[in-house]
């Protein structure tokens, strides 16, 4: 079922959780709402499954408005950030509520509630805890019971709060490419919200960025990766290097370096930064043309695949970070506290605001 | 292991002092406590079991008697479906005037008892605001049944919402919007996941209600009139037969109540315990 949200607001009090946000979801299509806290996801998320009403705009569910119908009125599925499991039920009995709440003419039989549930729990992995309750499971194993419970009554959408915001790295990890199986096997329209960057990059077919109640972009992962929209955008999706400089007819001059800046032809001279990410940082022992910064090593982070690098420059004391492979800090045999040059392989240059602070989003 | 002892000996200081305060707490115990809930026993049965049946059995005590359940079970049942109602509406609901009324709701713990029973007499007495209309259509609450009830269903106001509101708010709300995602009605909602999740404490707050919607004197005295074998409650009985020197029967009376009061106390160690597990 598709899902369409139409200018939607939605204020508490005096702050605005949601400015005017329109967004589109196909049908059987995994999208995920990416952001900040209080960017107003959850808000979304929301208003979507009739928990919350909002103050103006419109929700369509399969081309119909749905924005005054009920909560149990909408076909979808919910999936609750810490489960919200009812306690004083047997695993059995919370996956069955739904299918028991159903009015006498079109509730099923016990027996097929039994297999229904039997099924589902089978689908989960988890069959063999029945009869156990919320408290005796894991927080993984809870979370898959959610998800048996919210599919239990045949949603036509999937809506997941954070769904694995509670859980520990590797069960986070496992449950993330399971979200995408199921998705793929059950072929229903799913929205989750996630502040995680790799963890919505990873599982959706398409991501929407939000950010003080606002979409920023909306794109598949590896669109909004490669073309950020703006600068909050790229910082939010990875670890950026800022450069400040000055933008004019194309051509954007960050300290010693001229950068090709197209999109910005006809700027006259204002104020710009440009963003790299720390693996378009190449480093060098020799001053690489005349376009090459020159830092001081002040860390180097040797855990995992690759290495990290924390620079100094030495011109302006800016702090930069650099990924290299192993190989290749082995080839230049780096210390920490050496001088060393570093040119960044691309450079995207925004134009500055001046009213906003500068983003530094470290993830 | 071997330096524990050692080490509780160091942590609670001297021996002496000890001893001395676990004593203290003991004969300060007995004192108060365990010897004025024998004295009950022992006055009741001073004249052996006979004068203790007959003191009960007497008209006016079981009238007494029969007065105190039909103030409890009024009272009772009302203040729980207002509690839970309150409770409810105060967790799970925002709206304007919520804090008005969460402090609304201990106003009859906040006032003497005395005002409370003064403020039906103001009320509904033969000087107050509605009395003579009262008066006119023959309908008598004050130095009469519903007065009592009345009164006793003031004072009583708080126990259950004040039990349910602390579990309710650390519950949140999201199981109520799992049920209703689900599709479930709000009275489904209620009945399915609500209440069974607040059962104990709210048991508990019964259980509180009613030790006080029996034990109530004050705001009670003011409303009754001390109409013997019409509006005498256990606890104004208590008084009138001791005021009469009828010690036997004020103590039998009054060891109903007592052991009222440690049924109620056995019940809610049940409950506390039940919460807990």
């Amino acid at each position: 079922m598709s899902i369409e949200i139409q200018g939607v607001s939605k204020r508490f009090g005096t702050f605005e959780a949601l400015k005017n946000v329109s967004l589109s979801v196909g049908d059987a299509e995994l999208v995920a709402l990416l952001g900040p806290s209080g960017s107003g996801k959850t808000t979304l998320l929301r208003i979507i499954a009739g928990l919350d009403t909002p103050d103006s705009g419109s929700i369509l569910l399969n081309g119909e408005d749905a924005t005054n119908r009920g909560a149990g009125d909408r076909g979808v599925g919910f999936v609750f950030q810490h489960y919200a499991l009812f306690r004083h039920m047997t695993v059995m009995e919370n996956v069955a509520f739904g299918l028991r709440i159903q009015p006498k003419n079109i509730r099923k039989s016990k027996e097929d509630i039994r297999d229904r549930v039997m099924t589902l729990l089978k689908l989960v992995q988890l069959d063999w805890v029945a009869k156990r309750y919320p408290t005796q499971l894991s927080g993984g194993q809870r979370q898959r019971i959610a998800l048996a419970r919210a599919l239990a009554v045949e949603p036509k959408v999937l809506l997941l709060d954070e769904p694995f915001g509670a859980l520990d790295a590797r069960v986070r990890r496992e449950l993330r490419t399971w979200l995408r199986r199921l998705h793929d096997e059950i072929n229903v329209s799913c929205v989750f919200v996630t502040h995680d960057q790799e963890e919505a990059l990873e599982v959706s077919d398409r991501v929407a960025i939000l950010d003080a109640g606002r979409i920023e972009q909306v794109g598949t992962p590896q669109s909004v990766y490669d073309n950020p929209a703006n600068p909050f955008v790229f910082s939010f999706l990875g670890n950026v290097n800022l450069f400040h400089g000055r933008v004019k007819e194309g051509k954007a001059t960050i300290g010693d370096f001229e950068v090709d800046a197209p999109e910005h032809r006809n700027a006259s001279d204002s104020p710009a930064v440009g963003y790299s990410r720390p693996h378009e940082m190449e480093i060098s022992r020799e001053r690489n043309g005349n376009d090459s910064l020159s830092v001081v090593i002040l860390q180097i982070q040797a855990v995992g695949p690759n290495v990290k690098l924390r620079l100094k420059r030495t011109e302006n004391e800016d702090v930069l970070e650099a990924e290299i492979t192993r190989e290749k800090l082995r080839e230049l045999d780096l210390k920490t506290g050496e001088a060393v040059f570093v040119k960044p392989r691309l450079v995207r240059v925004f134009i500055a605001d001046p009213s906003e602070t500068p983003l530094n989003y470290q993830i | 292991m071997e330096d524990t002892p050692k080490r509780s000996r160091t942590n609670s200081g001297n021996a002496f002092i000890r001893w001395l305060l676990i004593g203290f707490a003991l004969v300060f115990l007995a004192v108060f406590l365990v010897t004025p809930l024998l004295t009950v026993f022992v006055e009741a049965f001073a004249k052996g079991w006979g004068a203790y049946k007959t003191a009960i059995v007497e008209p006016d005590a079981l009238s007494s008697i029969y007065l105190t359940l039909m103030a409890a079970a009024v009272a009772v049942p009302v203040n729980t479906m207002f509690g839970i109602a309150a409770a409810w509406s105060i967790t799970k609901f925002d709206f304007i005037g919520k804090n008005v009324l969460v402090t609304l709701l201990d106003l009859p713990f906040a006032v003497s008892p005395i005002i409370s029973g003064l403020i039906f007499v103001l009320m509904f007495g033969a000087q107050g605001w509605i009395g003579p209309w009262l008066a006119e259509h023959d309908i008598r609450i004050i130095f009469a049944v519903p007065g009592i009830i009345l009164a006793t269903m003031f004072v009583t106001v708080p126990f259950v919402a004040r039990e349910l509101i602390p579990h309710m708010q650390a519950q949140g709300r999201e199981e109520e919007e799992a049920a209703l995602v689900l599709g479930a009605t709000g009275l489904q909602t209620f009945f399915r996941v609500t209440l069974p999740n607040i059962r104990w404490s709210l048991m508990y707050g019964i259980i509180l209600c009613t030790a006080r919607a029996m034990g109530e004197f004050g705001a009670v005295a003011v409303v009754s009139g001390h109409i013997r074998g019409q509006t005498n409650t256990i606890p104004l009985h208590v008084e009138i037969l001791y005021n009469e020197y009828n010690f036997v029967g004020a103590f039998a009376v009054a060891s109903l109540l007592t052991l009222m009061a440690i049924v109620t106390l056995a019940l809610k160690k049940f409950v506390e315990w039940k919460i807990s597990e």
